[in-house]
């Protein structure tokens, strides 16, 4: 049922949106496709047999493109749609789209931080949880009858293992809060040192893996960030160490981490995100010492609605000509 | 005819009898270390054959010290057959399933694993209530069985931050949640048998009251007369169906059928257990539930609880033979 807004000053610019063309790149959220629905007009992507049909039919119509983690805003798409004044992404991500073309073309963007950080960050420990009290395995050892027969056996101890992170931006830090609170030693790298930080500093991801049990991987992706965690890495982390994912696939040389993991060269990992989704790493799946999420870092019903709400109201703040709520450019 | 007891240890070898009282399935992972110090008396091993209370009537007339390991009751008919047993040291922090009266009875001190798996403990209720809210477990079979392949997205999940969880026992293990969820951004509010003034979070006379102002019951405390069964119709139901319940305590603090019909017709909003009123028998129902975490009673097993536990058993051996004070008394002589 749609709702009807209030009938005052504000209805003028409502129905003015109604013809704004609104493209969604995938399907992401029927809430969000909802509410863009009632005040945009939206077309979907994925109704089109292909881009370039969808591009012929309607790239004229386009002021704005609502993409996500899975499809963004390439310079493909950029240029071919004419009116383009505004990317806004279901994501905190930006790595799907071409912030370059955007500012070259004036084209504004905006994302949805903070409100996804919480989750992202208990989905971390979660999965460090998760790979060394080996809960999934547990809970498969029940399932099948198996506990009828005999115990589990012992799993390595969580509190107090030191804890490396990989960027400590919003959700970096929301993971040290975290794991601090199981006595933790957190350690980091980033960019350069932060100042007011009590943590210890490490200048390379291959030096803070030397000196850590878990290394969790939580900064954006970027050309310097691509391929952070490597063999040299891995070989740092070793046997008894454990990587967690919870950045993006292109973070990781993934076939690196399967070899180290196959060959009893790392301790673990706990993987929210690869580098070619929906595809999981299959050769990892018959070990009990990883853990393999479908990139649900954000996914909970309380931050999906927040994130939708954040994508429509800066959509509604830019075509009211009022300032964007969480723009990036 | 009774024969009698021949002595556990010879004479002046200063290595006092102790003996270990177990399921045969349940291995002492510490045996060696007890064997550096005692006279290891042990049916299991020692005489696999012969019916237990058989072999306590033949060896153990003096033995002095017992070790209770894991979930192996010790009923009164047991330590009727021990006629100088003094001490009774169990592996647990748990101690329902000793019959404390027969104990009080006889002067026989018992003591437990007091705080050495309380963080442990902790974490894995931390662990399961991540796992039930995030549906972790769930979600990592949807990649294996190449579901995300095949049907995309996995169902959303619940938000941690904001929720009121409501922590049932506040001992040990009990505070040790509190503090672990703090970051967070949870509201931790608690019931335990009274009231602790330097914990900073509210505290609710009754475990129904905390329950009607919880979204999640985090179950902590042991299992007694008093909080048998305290998980049940009237607590569940005002949980409401988004209620979730982790139990790391004891199978006992819940009604189990209660909960499993509760599950089964959607009015509670899914559990994370650690602990079953019959292990290792689990309802068949749970078996087939999305929003159920099950673990085979193992939130205390790690190596360094372990190692902890071996010490602090040896330590109260040693400290019983040398008449010095025993510590986690569980109750006195």
């Amino acid at each position: 049922m749609h709702v009807r807004p209030p009938k005052n000053s504000q209805s003028k610019d409502f129905l003015q949106m109604e013809g704004i063309g609104v493209l969604m790149t995938c399907p992401m959220f029927p809430y969000l496709e909802q509410e863009l629905e009632q005040r945009f007009h939206l077309h979907r992507l994925w109704d089109f047999p292909s881009r370039r049909r969808f591009l012929e039919a309607h790239a004229g119509s386009i002021r704005a493109v609502v993409g996500d983690t899975k499809v963004g805003a390439d310079a493909e798409l950029i240029d071919a749609l004419p009116g383009l004044e505004i990317v806004a992404t279901f994501s905190v991500g930006l790595d799907k789209i071409d912030l370059g073309r955007c500012g070259e073309k004036g084209i504004r963007v905006t994302n949805t931080p903070d409100v996804l950080t919480d989750d992202v960050a208990d989905i971390a420990i979660a999965l460090m949880l998760g790979v060394l009290r080996k809960v999934c395995g547990c809970d498969a050892f029940v399932r099948s009858g198996k506990w009828k027969s005999g115990d589990f056996g012992l799993t390595a101890k969580f509190s107090g293992k030191s804890v490396g992170i990989v960027g400590l931006g919003r959700i970096g830090s929301a993971i040290a809060k975290r794991a601090e609170a199981f006595g933790c030693p957190i350690s980091y790298c980033s960019r350069s040192e932060k100042p007011h930080v009590s943590y210890k500093y490490y200048p390379t991801a291959a030096e803070l893996a030397r000196h850590c049990r878990i290394l969790v991987v939580a900064c954006a992706l970027t050309e310097e960030t691509r391929r952070i965690v490597g063999r040299e890495v891995l070989d740092a982390l070793g046997p008894e160490g454990v990587l967690i994912n919870v950045g993006r696939g292109a973070h990781v040389d993934e076939p690196e981490l399967v070899a180290a993991l196959l060959e009893g060269r790392l301790g673990g990992a706990g993987l929210d995100v690869y580098e070619n989704e929906p595809e999981a790493a299959e050769e990892l799946f018959p070990m009990d010492n990883v853990v393999l999420l479908p990139h649900v870092g954000s996914d909970t019903v309380e931050t999906s609605t927040a994130m939708a709400d954040l994508v429509v109201a800066n959509l509604e703040a830019h075509f009211a000509g009022k300032p964007l709520l969480t723009p990036v450019i | 005819m009774s024969s009698q007891p021949e002595p556990g240890a010879e004479p002046g070898s200063g290595r006092p009898d102790v003996l270990v009282h177990r399921l045969p399935s349940f291995a002492l992972p510490f045996l060696a270390l007890l064997c550096d110090h005692f006279t290891v008396l042990d049916p299991c091993t020692d005489s696999p054959d012969e019916p237990a209370h058989a072999f306590l009537a033949r060896r153990a007339g003096l033995t002095r010290a017992l070790v209770c390991v894991g979930p192996i009751p010790l009923p009164a008919d047991t330590l009727r057959l021990l006629p100088s047993l003094r001490l009774v040291v169990a592996t647990t922090t748990g101690v329902d399933k000793i019959d404390l009266r027969e104990c009080r009875q006889r002067g026989i001190a018992v003591t437990n694993a007091g705080t050495t798996f309380a963080e442990d403990v902790a974490d894995y209720a931390v662990a399961l209530l991540l796992d039930v809210l995030r549906r972790m477990s769930t979600a990592d079979r949807y990649v294996r069985e190449g579901s995300w392949l095949k049907n995309g997205d996995y169902p959303l999940g619940f938000k941690l931050r904001g929720k009121q969880v409501g922590i049932v026992g506040l001992g040990n293990i009990g505070s040790h949640v509190a503090k672990r969820l703090q970051p967070f951004g949870c509201d931790i509010a608690y019931n335990s048998r009274s009231k602790k003034p330097s914990f900073p979070y509210p505290y609710h006379a009754s475990v129904h009251d905390l329950a009607t102002n919880s979204d999640v019951l985090i179950l902590c405390c042991t299992l007694t007369e008093e909080t048998r069964h305290v998980i049940d119709r009237e607590v569940m139901t005002v949980l409401e169906d988004r209620g979730v319940i982790i139990n790391v305590g004891r199978g006992g603090l819940i009604n189990e059928k209660e909960l499993v019909q509760f599950l089964m017709r959607g009015e509670l909003g899914g559990a994370g257990l650690d602990v079953f009123e019959d292990e290792p028998n689990v309802p068949k129902e749970l078996l087939g539930l999305d929003n159920v975490v099950l673990s085979p009673h193992s939130a205390a097993l790690t190596p360094e609880s372990f190692e902890a536990l071996g010490e602090l058993t040896v330590s109260n051996l040693k400290a019983f033979f040398s008449n010095q004070p025993l510590s986690c008394l569980v109750q006195g002589e």
